[in-house]
């Protein structure tokens, strides 16, 4: 506790301050635009390791870190742009609840769900990262292969009552995930190299949500009266607190431990606390229109995620995200090397660091909710001019990445994929998790099965994956016995409607 | 009335944002004089990985000590390196482009049964090099490279080894080329790509592979704390921040190194080759670079003109024997 203290107060020297500032804007701006992530920001302000001090540059890093996880719901939710590979799924409710005009509410249950997960994580972190670090690295392959599995397993609750076009959805986003080299053939990528590194989960989500809509209600405008997005509530009310709060503890629980797991990500978590949230809900009609609980959990659980990666990183100097991987780089600059001994060698550096968490989770609150209710007013910018404005930036983001005219055509294509779906009301959900999925698990299966030789039993060689493929048999069992139970729930044939509204 | 008011005022932001980025890109490139003359640089690989580094350090070097004006940093990222080179080449004629690359983008332009080969660009010059390692966890039953070899020659598929590269990349080429030189076919290697340093030492780690096989500096930190051994390091001499001995030491007759240089594209003129020459060989004279160099553990592999050409069509030619004898050229 003296420690952390003492990391307050380096923390909070007004450079160091400064520093926590520019992290969280610079994040903040990068997680708003699609294609440049803050894995990149930093590793392009690699450079300034030369000549700042190591606490004052970890700060910075790590504002960034946490802001872009801030960054990328903004634009998922007012624009249906997602940012962030880990704000893909916080667009599905929260851009339906921006179009009623509850905006500020989504911004404000993420920003706030945002902190709740990255102070607890950053709790968490502090008292678990000497100890669970062994741990993380005895899950193999096929630990991995069965958690996915199971997130695949959860994917059908989400399919809608027309389980043929969730099939299809699901079909599609896995064919897309296929796309790209593995083990060492190229596969689906027509012999363009372009294509060899698979398509981005980014781009996909990008053309299906933002590039599909805008030309959904341009097929429409002339058509159908323009309807005013009404002007909502400036403030989250009473239920919507209510609401929220068991999304956001939920949602700290999936990404923390999805985050410290060294092939966990910040993707599968999300749409976890989404499909948990869509089943606990009290108001499971309100999925598919907007509702709070589908933004709370999926914000939370990425903020945690960002959390639980600094696990690996500090206790064992293991990288498991893009960005944690530079941030280790920045420190190697300085001479520094986590691991086992680091956590004791430079207390006052980590505690430093950790301190800036907490300084820059509060920062990112104090920036992003007074700012909700005046980006919520974007919204009633007339409907061309801000599909035009969503048209272009998305068509900005997907340029960014590469500066290659090629990212473009492929966005148009799969925003005209994103059209036909809207035309032949298929669910979009399902096809970005196939994205998602789809590769993750062809990975684990393909290096599980090459590190046994082609032995299958390797499957179920480790407890981890057994107890996954118990929870999932028992999972399966209830389904069937409560369907029988109760026949088709009202609510199924509600389902179908939203989805295909969706 | 405020709606309208905010539209406007982001419009207006928008329009300053947009005209400030015109106007940066507007700089003219003023060609005539070398100290200040703008070139651009292209990276295969994301930013923060190793070419990154090499190209990012160079770069800083070139600009700080004047010997150039600024440069242009591009991330050209894909199929781990062959889109930059097919960009390169693309850009035939073009005198003010370098590419950095290395042995991973010679084997990716094969594995990617791509036809943008390095030797179709012009050679400028060598860089750097880094050794790989053979890495075991730390109670592995292997302490020597001895058992290692005599485990993997009685049965090559039993011994797992994995590497941070995908096939065609350093990590995957050295198990291929030790297992030639020890007389295993290359077939028979049990070879599983992770996705860099990170998924690797984890792999190591939790015991799921039995050796690896990569450059050491990101395994510093599990190598000092005796998590991870190193059985031998694959250059001609021992590195300064291991204690492990060669594969030559260890009677293996394997010299291997990941080295990186720089490209320029295909039909420059002479004198504009020699530019970039000397622009190189006057930042590999700093003592700048040298710090670089130290910094990163990297070893000074400088070599221009004719040597370097023969290197890389040696390297190129080797490459592609080593894919084609797996069947992936």
């Amino acid at each position: 506790m003296e420690l952390l203290l003492d990391g307050f107060a380096t923390a909070l020297t007004p450079t160091n301050l400064l520093f926590a500032v520019i992290g969280v804007l610079l994040g903040t701006a990068v997680g708003v635009l699609p294609g440049i992530g803050p894995a990149m920001t930093v590793a392009l302000l690699l450079p300034v390791t030369y000549n700042v001090s190591p606490s004052s540059a970890l700060i910075m890093f790590a504002g960034i870190y946490y802001g872009g996880m801030y960054g990328g719901s903004t634009t998922s939710i007012l624009l249906n742009t997602p940012g962030e590979s880990s704000s893909v799924v916080t667009a599905l409710e929260g851009n339906k609840m921006a179009k009623k005009g509850r905006a500020a509410q989504a911004l404000a249950t993420a920003a706030i769900g945002s902190f709740i997960a990255g102070t607890i994580g950053t709790v968490l972190l502090v008292v678990l990262a000497p100890n669970i670090a062994d741990l993380v690295v005895t899950l193999g392959a096929p630990s991995y292969f069965a958690i996915m599995v199971l997130a695949l397993f959860a994917v059908t609750a989400v399919l809608g009552s027309s389980k043929l076009r969730g099939f299809v959805a699901l079909f599609l986003g896995l064919a897309i995930g296929l796309v790209g080299t593995s083990t060492g053939q190229a596969r689906m990528t027509f012999g363009e190299a372009k294509l060899a590194d698979g398509i981005d989960i980014v781009i996909v989500a990008v053309a299906i949500f933002a590039i599909g809509e805008a030309l959904w209600v341009a097929a429409h405008l002339r058509r159908k009266p323009l309807e005013i997005i009404p002007v909502g509530q400036p403030w989250m009310s009473r239920s919507d607190w209510r609401r929220s709060w068991m999304p956001w503890l939920r949602g700290t629980a999936y990404g923390f431990p999805f985050g410290a797991l060294p092939a966990g990500g910040a993707e599968v978590p999300t749409f976890l606390s989404y499909i948990t949230e869509r089943r606990l809900s009290k108001h499971p009609e309100e999925f598919g229109h907007g509702a709070i609980e589908g933004v709370a959990g999926p914000e939370a659980a990425n903020n945690a995620s960002a959390a639980g990666t600094l696990v690996p990183l500090l206790a064992i100097g293991l990288p498991t995200t893009a960005t944690a991987a530079v941030i280790l780089v920045a420190m190697q600059n300085y001479g520094l090397q986590p691991g086992p001994q680091f956590l004791d060698a430079n207390p006052e550096l980590v505690w430093a660091l950790l301190a800036s968490l907490f300084i820059a989770n509060t920062l990112l609150l104090l920036i992003n909710l007074p700012l909700a209710p005046v980006w919520a007013k974007l919204l009633q910018i007339p409907r061309p001019y801000l599909y035009a404005g969503i048209l272009f930036f998305a068509s900005l983001g997907a340029y960014s990445v590469n500066f290659d005219a090629f990212d473009l055509a492929l966005l148009g294509v799969l925003g005209l994929l994103g059209l036909a779906m809207r035309r032949f009301g298929l669910p979009v959900l399902p096809l970005v998790i196939g994205v998602i999925l789809g590769p993750l698990l062809e990975l684990q299966l393909t290096q599980a099965l090459a590190i046994s030789q082609g032995d299958v039993s390797t499957l179920w060689s480790e407890p981890v994956a057994v107890a996954v493929y118990i929870v999932m048999a028992l999972l399966l069992i209830g389904t069937i016995v409560a369907g029988r139970r109760t026949g088709t729930p009202s609510s199924e044939l509600e389902d179908e409607k939203q989805e295909v509204s969706a | 009335m405020t709606s309208r008011r905010w539209s406007r005022a982001l419009a207006l932001a928008l329009a300053a944002v947009l005209v400030a980025t015109v106007s940066a890109c507007g700089v003219t490139r003023d060609g005539t004089d070398p100290d200040n003359r703008r070139l651009r640089m292209m990276i295969p690989n994301s930013p923060g990985g190793g070419y990154d580094l090499t190209g990012r350090s160079a770069a800083q070097v070139m600009e700080q000590d004047g010997l150039t004006g600024r440069f242009e940093i591009n991330n050209v990222i894909g199929a781990s390196g062959t889109v930059a080179m097919q960009r390169l080449l693309n850009e035939k004629g073009s005198d003010d482009v370098m590419l950095l690359m290395g042995l991973g983008v010679v084997g990716a332009v094969f594995t990617n049964r791509s036809d943008a080969t390095v030797d179709r660009a012009t050679p400028v010059a060598g860089l750097v090099a880094e050794a790989e390692g053979i890495l075991v966890p730390a109670d592995s039953p292997f302490q020597s490279v001895d058992d290692l070899v005599a485990a993997w020659t009685a049965d090559p598929g039993s011994v797992t080894v994995g590497g941070g590269s995908s096939p065609g990349g350093p990590d995957h080429l050295f198990p291929m080329q030790l297992a030639q030189t020890i007389g295993i076919d290359p077939n028979d290697v049990n070879y599983i790509a992770y996705d860099g340093g990170g998924p690797l030492t984890t792999a190591l780690l939790g015991e799921k592979i039995d050796v690896g096989m990569s450059g050491l500096g990101e395994f510093q930190g599990q190598i000092d704390s005796g998590e991870l051994r190193v059985l031998a390091v694959s250059g001609a001499e021992r590195l300064e921040t291991v204690d492990a001995p060669t594969l030559q030491e260890e009677g293996v007759d394997l010299e291997f190194l990941n080295w990186r240089g720089v490209l320029a594209p295909p039909g420059i003129s002479e004198e504009a080759r020699q530019d970039l020459v000397d622009l190189l060989t006057e930042m590999h004279d700093t003592p700048e670079w040298e710090d670089a160099l130290e910094r990163n553990g990297w070893i000074d592999n400088f070599m221009v003109g004719e040597e370097f050409e023969d290197f890389l069509i040696e390297q190129n030619n080797r490459v592609e024997s080593t894919l084609k004898e797996l069947g992936l050229a």
